[in-house]
């Protein structure tokens, strides 16, 4: 059956093309806002901190995830370095990806940091990084007013 | 088909955040945290008392893929079962619909349902409504939610010049509404003696259909959260029942294709239904408000008659005597209406969480002076389908 359907006549079968790209933006809010702006000024990466449950998150949010606490001013700074708690290695090259194959994905603790977020790990060798490994944030030279105002995390000399 | 409900359910907190042209100072998950907030502080419950959680929008408008999986930090669904619904237009009622389901089924005992849109994140509604219709018979042709058709159908059966005014009255009293009610949207402060120059010189934009008929594009989030009867009893001094609701899909225009399926308005086919297997003979007697989701004052004035089970021009000449108004026979829309306040997939919501609230009298500024004890309120999904729900003040029915 499988064998007969491979051979059937679909010349005149027509297939419509489709590209869906329809234009929007994305509000960041105040928060996402500040975050963002620390990264692109002054080149600090800021959390915010429950008074109640001590979290610290980054990327920061408005109410605390699990207790609903207001923490939307409560910021603190955290250092621009980490450690490397996990990573892959991007191997396959796709147009949505920001860099060229191979490229390394890392989940870096920032110092202060409750939970590791994910950026580009770069200035390294695949086969050279290793869990556990001291990393520090190299900004970009032009803003994007993204997380990639961010360029990289790379290797802490020494 | 009867109703089959192995458990009566109750509306335990209402939330919602003020709707408005844009939020620049919230992303989505904060702003659907706002309503969140809010509809636990109303239940005077916490998180952990939420044993599911239905969220839904519609994705092509912001343009982000599975939206609930990232609000999860908004909506306090973490480590909670889940579903993500999405209906179009109706998708705020087919959320309380299901929540409804979910709780009467005895599969949960409170549910959490919420709905929002950010339709200033959208740069083309339209565009993302256009992609519900088949790419090679439809999609180029069609106009999204913006039609006449329901214009040019009221003006052939009653004349232009009483089917214009009729739509206008119908638009400024909805206005009218919305000007007393804070969280409404566009609030323009319209008087009557505006209807000649409005139907004159508002844009038009489709045939008979002009701006100011139109519904808006708004930012909003409202949260619905349901209880057991056992739990409701237990947790709320003013829970508002949910008796009944039911859908009639009709979307064969989505083919292009305009042979009548069904040989009258989905509005009317589940008025009729629900209003029989509930053994309501006479909706206009017994419905105290009816919040209707009313995309245009065309569409208002069509639906009236079907939704009431009206004939001729019984719901036109309901319009022209003001009985849909505040202190009339059935108030209508005392929210203002969805020509004033449109979160899309909030918007459905917003109807039976305005019933609940003018049932319990915590309305604000446009609390109807009667007693509310009997509620209707209407979702709509562009082609044409319809949700329709009973609410009840009582659970004696």
């Amino acid at each position: 059956m499988n064998a007969c359907r491979r051979h059937e006549n679909t010349q005149d079968c027509f297939v419509v093309p489709g590209k869906m790209a329809l234009p929007n933006q994305y509000f960041a809010g105040r928060v996402g806002s500040r975050f963002i702006i620390s990264l692109r000024d002054s080149t600090k990466i800021l959390g915010v901190k429950c008074p109640k449950c001590k979290s610290v998150y980054v990327p920061p949010l408005e109410y605390c995830e699990k207790d609903m606490t207001k923490i939307d001013e409560n910021w603190v700074e955290l250092g621009n370095e980490g450690v490397l708690t996990n990573y892959t290695v991007v191997n396959y090259r796709d147009a949505h990806l920001p860099r060229k194959a191979p490229y390394i994905l890392g989940m870096i603790k920032l110092d202060g940091a409750e939970a590791p977020f994910i950026h580009i790990v770069a200035g390294i060798e695949p086969e050279n990084a290793a869990i556990g490994m001291r990393v520090k944030a190299v900004f970009s030279e032009k803003t994007t007013n993204t997380i990639l105002d961010i360029d990289h995390f790379a290797p802490v000399e020494g | 088909m009867t109703k089959k409900k192995n458990r009566n359910v109750g509306i335990i907190g209402i939330g919602m955040t003020e709707i408005s042209s844009h939020k620049e100072n919230q992303n989505q998950p904060e702003m659907i945290n706002e309503a969140v907030r809010a509809a636990i502080a109303d239940a005077g419950i916490t998180l952990s008392d939420i044993d599911c959680v239905v969220h839904g929008n519609m994705e092509l408008f912001e343009m982000i893929h599975q939206p609930d999986l990232w609000h999860m930090i908004g909506t306090g669904a973490l480590g909670k079962p889940g579903f993500r619904i999405t209906t179009g237009g109706t998708t705020g009622m087919t959320l309380v619909a299901a929540a409804d389901n979910l709780v009467a089924s005895g599969m949960y005992d409170v549910v959490m349902a919420i709905g929002f849109n950010k339709l200033q994140e959208a740069g083309s509604t339209t565009g993302g409504i256009t992609n519900m219709a088949d790419p090679l018979w439809y999609r180029h042709l069609q106009t999204g939610a913006l039609t006449s058709t329901s214009a040019n159908l009221s003006i052939e059966e009653f004349g232009e010049a009483r089917a214009r005014k009729a739509a206008m009255k119908h638009r400024i009293m909805m206005d009218k509404h919305a000007s007393l009610n804070e969280r409404a949207h566009r609030r323009f402060g319209l008087e009557y003696d505006q209807m000649e120059d409005l139907m004159k010189n508002s844009p038009p934009l489709i045939g008979e259909l002009r701006l100011i008929h139109m519904c808006s594009q708004s930012d909003g989030a409202c949260v619905m959260i349901l209880a057991s009867e056992k739990k409701a009893k237990k947790i709320c001094k003013k829970p508002v029942w949910i008796r009944d609701h039911i859908a009639v899909h009709r979307e064969e225009t989505a083919s292009n294709a305009y042979f009548p399926i069904l040989s009258e308005t989905s509005q009317r086919v589940a008025a009729r239904k629900l209003f029989t297997r509930n053994g309501i003979d006479n909706p206009v007697e017994y419905f105290d408000v009816f919040e209707m989701y009313d995309p245009s004052a065309w569409w208002g004035i069509e639906w009236l008659r079907d939704f009431f089970l009206l004939e001729g021009d019984e719901a036109i000449k309901m319009v022209e005597e003001g009985d849909w108004d505040l202190d009339g026979k059935v108030p209508v829309n005392p929210s203002g209406g969805v020509t004033a306040s449109n979160p899309i997939s909030a918007t459905a919501m917003l109807k039976p969480a305005e019933v609940a609230l003018q049932m319990r009298g915590d309305a604000g500024r446009h609390q109807l002076k009667r007693e509310v004890r009997h509620g209707l309120a209407s979702g709509f999904g562009g082609v044409m389908w319809t949700e329709l729900m009973i609410l009840e003040k009582d659970l004696n029915w």
